[in-house]
């Protein structure tokens, strides 16, 4: 595993990834006929750092990601975005072929040829915990399985960054809880800057670095989280956080 | 069977075991399902259940077994319709000393002819119109004017443009074919899910790969739809067209037939063309099921 996570990153130190911003937005805007739904936003996020960006449904945040992915076609907007070329979006379905087995699906697009893409492919099977089922079908696996299936498919794209739409929203808890440490893991290993999409303020407190409020469509709040890892939910210095957190999103705890 | 049968008898009447072990089917099941308490409340099963083996067989062969047993009981005026034997007599005398043989394959000819250019057709003109939006706007009006023109109405005008020769029978067939599977792959085609389109754009997918990976799996089962329809089509069409103007053919036999009042001789050649209609159906539902391993609905 430590051999793929060489492979995947050759020659670049994780230290040197930090000296140069990965995502650099400046005065984003975008719109949905009269609605602002992204109003003027500015944001840096240093190569190699996790974010997570918290919000309402509704508060832009998914706009937000599309629009660095290049999925938003028919906005109207402004602003400037930079953003790595090699980038990964994991979304909340899994979103596997059913036609395609699954290392077919982990490999789809892949650069590299056949074999070498194949050997990619299985070694980032085996990272997230699927070797041996190379050959199955999305409809045998399990919901919690599709998804680690998906994180496999993210990262034989050796990401630089990695845009993560509410990837455990349609888990169930416990599944959920394993997936945060599988997703901390390969971050560890690869190392690739992360943008991750959630309404679930403990998932943003346990996983990320920074977790950003998106409100109204401005950025409410900019946190820095300076927890040393791995982090646990009953961990009660997270108390804090939650409860800042809370505040910048409205709600109010009792 | 017997594991299905047996927790019914050992159970009380208000548990519905049998559900549970077919759901399950395995003995293992329903021995846990004899040894639970009984059930207040039964679950209705509600898919249609395991596929019976052989199970396209069974309605054709009940109807034969009546047919039989109505013509030996002397209920059937010969006739009106003759016995399944003495069809099956005709039917074999034909074969070895009249022209039922070439009959046949005359008429499987032009079916065949008549399908392979309906489904290259077919096929072509929902890719092009599926995929692209200039061929949408160019084909699909039109195929739907087309669609509604009842094909069988165009023969007097194929017969002048064509000549009474096998090309206009052949062009008749291949209009029936193509426009059910026109319809159904283009349907298939412009159904394909969005969220799969989003992926192809995030994994940089080129135009091609797009196709070859998500669009055209994605419509293969409605593509078998069609397929199906284009197959029943094109015998159904033949009927009709080797009556009306032929010199060969199992439809100009029946036709012949009439004129002298052989009933035996229409009913045979109506079995074989049922039996064809049938044989090449469960074909094509072969190889959907060969290419369609990974779907599974109510009808696995």
């Amino acid at each position: 595993m430590a051999a793929l996570a060489q492979q995947l990153n050759p020659g670049t130190s994780s230290t040197a990834q930090l000296n140069r911003p990965a995502v650099h937005l400046g005065a984003l805007t975008r719109a949905f006929g009269d609605r602002t739904v992204l109003d003027s936003i500015d944001l840096d996020i240093p190569a190699g750092q996790f974010v997570a960006l918290l919000g309402h449904s509704g508060s832009g945040k998914s706009t937000l990601l599309r629009a660095i992915a290049g999925l938003d076609h028919d906005v109207t907007g402004s602003g400037e975005i930079q953003a790595p070329n090699r980038i990964s979006v994991a979304f909340q379905d899994s979103r596997l072929l059913p036609w395609r087995r699954l290392l077919e699906n982990v490999v789809l697009g892949a650069p590299g040829g056949g074999r070498e893409s194949a050997s990619r492919g299985r070694a980032a099977l085996s990272e997230v915990g699927l070797s041996g089922r190379e050959r199955a079908w999305p409809r045998e696996l399990s919901g919690g399985e599709a998804q680690r299936a998906a994180l496999a498919r993210s990262l034989v794209w050796e990401p630089e960054l990695l845009l993560a739409d509410e990837p455990f929203g349609a888990l169930d808890a416990l599944t959920r809880i394993k997936m945060h440490a599988l997703l901390r893991e390969l971050w560890e290993r690869h190392r690739p800057s992360v943008l991750l999409v959630t309404h679930d303020v403990d998932e943003a407190i346990v996983l990320a670095d920074r977790v950003l409020v998106l409100d109204r469509g401005r950025l409410s709040l900019d946190l820095p989280v300076e927890l040393p890892h791995p982090r646990t939910y009953r961990d009660p210095q997270l108390a804090e956080y939650r409860e800042r957190l809370l505040a910048a999103l409205g709600v109010k705890e009792n | 069977m017997t594991e299905l049968i047996s927790p019914q008898l050992a159970a009380p009447p208000t548990a519905r075991p049998a559900t549970a072990a077919a759901n399950l089917a395995s003995s293992a099941a329903a021995v846990s399902a004899t040894s639970r308490p009984a059930r207040t409340r039964s679950v209705r099963r509600l898919g249609p259940g395991r596929r019976l083996p052989y199970a396209n067989l069974l309605g054709p062969l009940l109807l034969l077994a009546v047919w039989s047993i109505a013509s030996g009981a002397g209920l059937l005026d010969p006739r009106v319709l003759p016995a399944p034997w003495t069809v099956v007599h005709t039917g074999v005398d034909r074969w070895l000393h009249g022209t039922l043989r070439a009959d046949t394959t005359d008429s499987l000819w032009r079916a065949a002819q008549g399908f392979a250019i309906g489904l290259i057709v077919g096929v072509a003109l929902a890719l092009i119109a599926g995929l692209s939006r200039i061929g949408e706007a160019v084909i699909d009006g039109t195929v739907q004017i087309n669609r509604s023109v009842p094909t069988l109405g165009l023969i007097p005008l194929f017969i002048l443009w064509l000549g009474i020769g096998e090309t206009f029978k052949v062009a008749i067939i291949a209009i029936v074919v193509y426009i059910p599977i026109y319809l159904n792959l283009h349907a298939a085609l412009s159904g394909i899910d969005g969220r799969f389109v989003e992926l192809a754009e995030v994994l940089g997918l080129s135009r091609w790969q797009f196709i070859r990976q998500i669009v055209i799996p994605g419509a293969l089962p409605g593509f078998f739809v069609g397929l199906r329809l284009g197959v029943t089509g094109s015998w159904l069409s033949l009927v009709v067209l080797e009556q009306i103007n032929a010199t060969s053919g199992l439809g100009y036999m029946m036709f012949q037939a009439q004129n002298y009042g052989q009933t035996d001789v229409i009913v045979l050649g109506l079995l074989i063309y049922g039996f064809f209609g049938f044989v090449s159906d469960g074909i094509v539902r072969l190889i959907e099921r060969r290419v369609l391993t990974w779907r599974r609905s109510l009808s696995s």
